[in-house]
């Protein structure tokens, strides 16, 4: 593992999670950006760097920035899909190995469940050699890699199912799930269709909710409240932005963003205690784990059989519960974050890997579009 | 009200494609420097960044490379499930997404399709492909 720190996440929250129609946006980001400043023992004054990503305003930094009453050194608005976040930090800790800001305030709120988003009537730009035939854009691009990998592969909707079953298995565990009650494989495998091969509850949730995440300098971290959780290593990579660009349905960028971090951080594979890996869909996270270097390509399917994810198992993944089972407003990146820097703390009770060290978070964003690795560990 | 299928925003780029298949004829560009063939329509090479770029032809052939089947879709498209959505290797070596016409237990990935010029309003045509 390298020695050298550079900067730490020493704070993070939720806000109010699953349905919350009596609240915009902008309220559940304050929310979630005051309990994490709580959590850190650092106040607003301490701010000098604001990030956040949502398509809410022209100009989401500034919309929140104003209501915060902030006024900060350095925004970023990267929006890379449901992996910004992950791509946040990265950006974070390189401002502050920069010397620009020294606390970076890390925010998301939705209220997609309250307020979903409504089909459009013009395909503009590139949309419109895809959107006039009607495939339900997110769903329906996953289903197209996931029917790729079975027929290259020879993955079966039962290894699939593993990865719901065990997810739902640790949001069990979770107080703040929003689905606890326990599945089977034959329930995955009996829930309707919502495009082949990817069943109901191959699918992430749909729900509201919002995080923040504070990032500080080493500097900092000798004044904050709780232990620091070091930002080790960070990749970024794309392939594309519509799914037809992809250039290999089984393959994503992961296999990039992944060796990067991984790289950065000087850590192996089998090192890694906890992972906190993007699931809008059972077919993300198995392609994940393939390009991550967890297993090789085509073996997604045989490396999450046996519950191997579960809490009783050998890989402890999405120990929350999940974009599958515990939350998942649209861009569910944050809450990777949150979990892994939970875990390290050893604050996650009933759901707590022993002695986690380190954790690697894994953003995925758009349709299998972008991606984010991040590598976290604890002194 | 009936909620049309959204009709895509023609601009340069793109009205040429689109007046291609009002005409009979599936557009696809070349690149006169890199010898690629480029889908969908650009200004400038992706793989070169060359401007030298002409309108060419397709013979209309190519594989399935990948398909779903749509169970639950939203506006104009939720009275019309179950239908197929697939991603089409041309024989020229590009990529596009389309409908796929034919029996679900007969459509496979890598099975051969041609292509079918889809009326879908008087000036509005999309390839959909079929099994051949």
């Amino acid at each position: 593992m390298k020695s050298e720190r550079i900067a730490a996440i020493v704070g993070v929250a939720e806000s109010d999670l699953g349905k919350t129609p009596n609240k915009n946006v902008l309220q559940l980001q304050a929310q979630a950006a005051k309990a994490a400043l709580d959590d850190a023992g650092l106040t607003k004054d301490d701010v000098d760097a604001l990030f956040t990503a949502g398509n809410w305003a022209w100009a989401p930094n500034l919309m929140l920035a104003e209501y915060l009453g902030l006024n900060t050194k350095y925004m970023d608005s990267t929006n890379i899909g449901g992996s910004s976040f992950e791509a946040h930090v990265g950006h974070a800790m390189a401002g502050i190995q920069a010397g620009l800001f020294n606390v970076a305030l890390i925010t998301y709120g939705s209220t997609n469940r309250t307020n979903p988003m409504k089909p459009t009537s013009q395909a503009p730009l590139t949309a419109q050699y895809e959107q006039p035939y009607g495939l339900p854009g997110t769903v329906g691009s996953y289903a197209l890699a996931a029917m790729r990998h079975m027929h290259q592969y020879g993955t079966t909707s039962e290894q699939l199912a593993e990865i719901a079953v065990a997810t739902r298995k640790w949001a069990t565990l979770n107080e703040r799930a929003y689905k606890r009650e326990p599945i089977e494989i034959s329930d995955v495998l009996n829930s309707r269709y919502i495009a082949e091969p990817l069943h109901l509850l191959d699918c992430c949730l749909v729900t509201d909710g919002g995080g923040a995440v504070i990032v500080a300098s080493k500097e900092v971290v000798s004044r904050t409240k709780k232990r620091p959780v070091w930002i080790l290593g960070h990749g970024e990579a794309n392939s594309h932005n519509t799914i037809t660009n992809m250039p290999d349905l089984t393959v994503t960028s992961a296999r990039e963003s992944g060796q990067r971090a991984f790289e950065m951080a000087g850590v192996a594979r089998a090192e890694i205690d906890v992972a906190e890996i993007y699931d809008s869909f059972t077919i993300t996270v198995l392609l994940t784990l393939e390009a991550l270097g967890f297993c090789e390509p085509g073996e997604g399917g045989a490396f999450v059989s046996g519950q191997r994810t579960a809490p009783e198992g050998s890989f402890p993944m999405n120990t929350n519960g999940g974009g599958l089972s515990y939350c998942h407003p649209g861009m569910y990146g944050i809450f990777l974050l949150i979990e892994a820097v939970r875990q390290l703390r050893g604050e996650c009770e009933m759901r707590q890997v022993n002695d986690a060290e380190l954790a690697l978070v894994h953003g995925t964003g758009g349709v299998l579009s972008s991606t984010s690795t991040v590598i976290l560990g604890r002194d | 009200m009936v909620q049309k299928i959204p009709k895509p925003i023609y601009d340069e780029e793109s009205r040429p494609f689109w007046d291609g298949l009002n005409n009979g004829e599936l557009l696809i560009q070349h690149c006169n420097s890199c010898r690629e063939n480029i889908f969908y329509p650009r200004s400038i090479c992706p793989h070169c960044f060359s401007e030298e770029i002409q309108w060419s032809k397709a013979s209309g052939n190519g594989r399935i490379y990948s398909y779903t089947v749509v169970h639950q879709a939203f506006g104009p498209y939720k009275e019309e499930v179950p239908f197929i959505v697939g991603i089409i290797d041309l024989d020229e070596g590009v990529r596009m997404m389309t409908r796929i016409i034919g029996e679900r237990d007969q459509i496979a990935i890598d099975k051969q399709v041609s292509v079918v010029y889809q009326q879908i309003d008087n000036d509005f045509v999309l390839p959909y492909f079929r099994l051949v």
